[in-house]
């Protein structure tokens, strides 16, 4: 944007201005994990829903695949690693994180010039099976040790042979980590991490329930954007810095009544993994309705186990803690938590993202809009699309959607 | 051969042949090779493997997207029209994302049947998953023994283990004896044997096995020696026997394969001393494994390279269902182990539908005059 340009002050005032210490941090933090060498560190990639805090406190740097395809969703270079990857015989079908990332590991692309190599990986397939192929193909490709923390689905409940198994992994794993890393756990430091991790997850709660006021001071696309410390810094000073001031800053706009959205009539709640190389004209798209995507259930995962956390035992509770997460659950579990949603948020209407990258995620979806609308009557919206692959978005199509979707919206609530 | 025939009714109308079973015993649906099926048939009651519908997809979509696999989806669509009113009840062992989320749909929706989710462990080679199998194993023992009302012992376990030893051991004798030669019986017959026996009364299913070996048994050294080039198939199910027929007709035999309708089914005998559920765990540990069950990092690869070793075969095809991940993920790594053992491969996605037969078989044809 030209600095000379007039500056409109009220669209300043929508701005939230932790946005650019947000750029700051992530940015400090890629070039940290890309000159970890250089200072005797070691790189772990490991999935979003893995369990983090032990990396932090081996000193080891944790990067994530996932929030690095996300970047490369949001700068519209999917389509072409997504491209590359097909080249190399992966299937166009597969999830477009895991094509992007492979392509990319290859030549060094996308918006950063690709990420540090690991030293080794940690797969958790609480989020998914996919992310254990995912991560087979790495190891393969880059040699290096892989542990997968495997963690059962929890169909209907927690059963006890499932806790057991965990919790064997959770002793399994810092063995790994001692060798990988050559030194001993510090079970000392891991009270802190833990304590910071939870700590971490209650703001992020926090600031996604700032939304609950009207207008809403943010929107799910800046949830979508803000999520990235409590993914990738999880556990950690910096993630709870900022997210303290970030509440503060959400508070103070929920209290002085400044809306993201200027007009704010109708709010809806989002399903599903984001669009991300089409957030700005989505969110653009809505707000011309008067509509804001007050909640979503994707960045609210990361503290949908909260309540089986215990900072005093961090460990031992983490064995339900990334066990019983938002998606390893059954699909009606999943529609009572939209259901809570519905009611705590206030939405008069849901955009589901039927995801063609995600299939725990989107499987089941029907089902659950099923549920919905017998209880709640409640209009929804479902897309079909893909979280990073450009090609597979039909715009004039899902504009007409949406603009119909707002129409009854509108009949509804008037 | 009248065993293919035997085997063939049941493929034909599995919904028709499971009622005649039903007033004897519960009928208990699956779609996955780590179904434990031998503590189905120890309980007295009849596992039935499902292969998704034979007709067009339509009461499933309601439920779930066109991107899943036609074998999710297929499954789906013969509950709903009511093809499966046989089953009393349906397990789901813990396989791939869209399986999972399939037994939670099903759940929801088919409320006929008894419902079982057998969620294995994802890998199988550490201490403490192969705890947790064994755990999950005796589970499922106790929960279908207190739905079914009957003890379920470990003589019983015993006696199913043999059983279901006796059948594999069978179907592996009609693989080897065919891989010696192909001619003897053709591929498409081998397909029907293999689902029928996976439908069929267990007990039956071994008998007409008994006479087809014997019949075989006793034709081997009056055919001719095969000319025919050597393929292997690899993948999970194959609905679609044609497509042995036009690998037939371009001059080759599948000699061997690394499908769920195959080697995975009958691969991997179970100790028929000592504990008998531990035996089964260990099996599945043992055996050749799916790609949604994580072994190593190249088991699968070099699982194929000795099959194609094993059977002097030099190509592979690899029949994927379109939409299934574990498979799609492995595919690239696999053709390239392939390919430094000089040995060709050919990918074909396989959705509900086949491709228009013409252009299979020029594919497959040209693939064919390659190796």
């Amino acid at each position: 944007m030209a600095e000379d340009k007039p500056r409109d002050p009220e669209k300043d005032k929508l701005k939230i201005k932790s946005a650019k210490k947000m750029r700051d941090i992530m940015t400090a933090y890629y070039i940290d994990a890309k000159t970890a060498r250089d200072n005797g560190k070691k790189v772990a990639w490991i999935t979003s829903g893995g369990p983090v805090e032990a990396l932090h406190v081996m000193d080891v740097i944790p990067v994530y695949p996932e929030n690095h395809s996300a970047m490369i969703g949001a700068t519209k270079m999917g389509g072409q690693l997504c491209e590359l990857a097909e080249n190399m015989g992966y299937c166009a079908d597969i999830c477009s994180y895991a094509r992007s990332d492979i392509a990319c590991a290859t030549i060094n692309g996308g918006p950063i010039g690709g990420l540090p190599a690991p030293d080794f990986l940690v797969c958790c397939n609480n989020i998914c099976g996919t992310v254990m192929k995912w991560y087979e193909v790495q190891a393969r490709y880059f040699n290096v040790p892989l542990f997968i923390f495997d963690t059962p689905i929890c169909h209907t409940d927690f059963p006890e042979e499932t806790r057991r198994y965990v919790e064997k992994q959770t002793v399994e794993y810092i063995t790994f980590l001692e060798q990988v890393c050559g030194k001993k756990f510090d079970f000392d430091r891991m009270m802190e991490v833990g304590k910071l991790s939870l700590q971490g997850q209650r703001l992020w709660q926090d600031i996604l329930d700032t939304t609950m006021s009207k207008p809403s001071p943010m929107s799910a696309f800046d949830a979508f954007f803000h999520m990235a410390m409590i993914v990738t810094l999880r556990g950690t000073q910096t993630a709870v810095d900022y997210y303290q001031e970030l509440l503060a800053e959400m508070r103070e706009r929920a209290a002085n009544k400044i809306g993201v959205v200027p007009h704010e009539k109708y709010r809806l709640l989002w399903d599903n993994l984001a669009i991300w190389h089409k957030m700005k004209w989505l969110s653009e798209k809505f707000a011309a309705h008067d509509a804001c995507l007050v909640a979503d259930t994707y960045t609210s995962a990361w503290c949908s186990s909260m309540k089986y956390l215990d900072e005093g035992d961090f460990l031992k509770s983490m064995v339900a803690g990334y066990t019983r997460i938002y998606l390893n659950i059954g699909v009606d579990q999943m529609a009572d938590i939209i259901k809570k949603m519905i009611t705590k948020y206030d939405v008069d209407g849901i955009v589901m993202h039927s995801n063609r990258s995600c299939k725990p995620y989107s499987l089941g979806q029907y089902d659950i809009r099923k549920r919905i609308q017998d209880e709640f009557g409640l209009p929804i919206l479902m897309i079909e699309a893909d979280m990073v692959d450009e090609r597979s978005f039909s715009e004039s199509q899902i504009e007409t959607r949406i603009d119909a979707f707002m129409e009854v919206i509108k009949e509804k609530k008037g | 051969m009248e065993a293919i025939q035997a085997f063939q009714r049941v493929v034909d109308d599995p919904g028709g042949y499971l009622k005649t079973l039903k007033a004897k015993r519960k009928i208990i649906g699956y779609c996955c090779t780590y179904t434990p099926e031998e503590i189905i048939f120890a309980a007295g009651a009849h596992p039935a493997r499902l292969f998704g519908t034979k007709g067009a997809i339509q009461r499933a979509d309601a439920h779930l997207q066109s991107y899943s696999c036609s074998l999710v989806r297929g499954v789906l669509e013969d509950a709903l029209a009511g093809n499966l009113d046989a089953l009393d009840g349906m397990v789901f062992p813990h396989t791939c994302d869209s399986i999972q989320r399939l037994s939670d749909i099903w759940r929801l929706n088919i409320s006929s049947t008894w419902h079982n989710d057998v969620v294995l462990p994802v890998k199988l080679n550490t201490a403490s998953a192969q705890e947790y199998l064994a755990d999950v194993l005796g589970k499922f023992r106790r929960e279908l023994q207190a739905w079914i009302g009957a003890p379920l012992t470990d003589a019983s376990l015993k006696n199913s283990i043999a059983t279901y030893n006796r059948l594999r051991v069978l179907i592996k004798r009609v693989y080897e004896l065919r891989s010696a030669s192909p001619a003897i019986m053709s591929g498409r017959a081998v397909n029907t044997m293999v689902k029928g026996a996976m439908i069929m009364d267990r007990l039956e299913a071994v008998q007409q096995l008994e006479n087809l070996v014997q019949a075989l048994e006793a034709g081997t050294g009056q055919t001719a020696r095969s000319t025919a080039k050597r393929v292997i198939l690899a993948g999970s199910i194959c609905n679609h026997p044609e497509i042995y027929d036009i690998v037939e007709k371009a001059g080759a035999e599948v000699v061997w394969d690394e499908l769920c309708t195959g080697s995975r089914f009958f691969e991997g005998p179970i100790a028929e001393d000592g504990d008998p559920l531990a035996a089964i765990a260990r099996r599945y540990v043992g055996r050749m494994n799916c790609p949604a069950k994580h072994k190593d990092l190249r088991s699968r690869g070099e699982t194929l390279l000795h099959m194609a070793q094993d059977h002097t075969a030099a190509g592979v095809i690899f029949l994927n269902f379109k939409f299934c991940e574990p498979h799609a993920f492995d595919y690239p790594y696999l053709k390239e182990m392939l390919q430094e053992r000089g040995i060709a491969s050919l990918l074909l996605e396989i959705d509900q539908e086949l491709p228009a037969a013409g252009q299979l078989a020029t594919r497959i044809e040209a693939f064919i005059e390659t190796i």
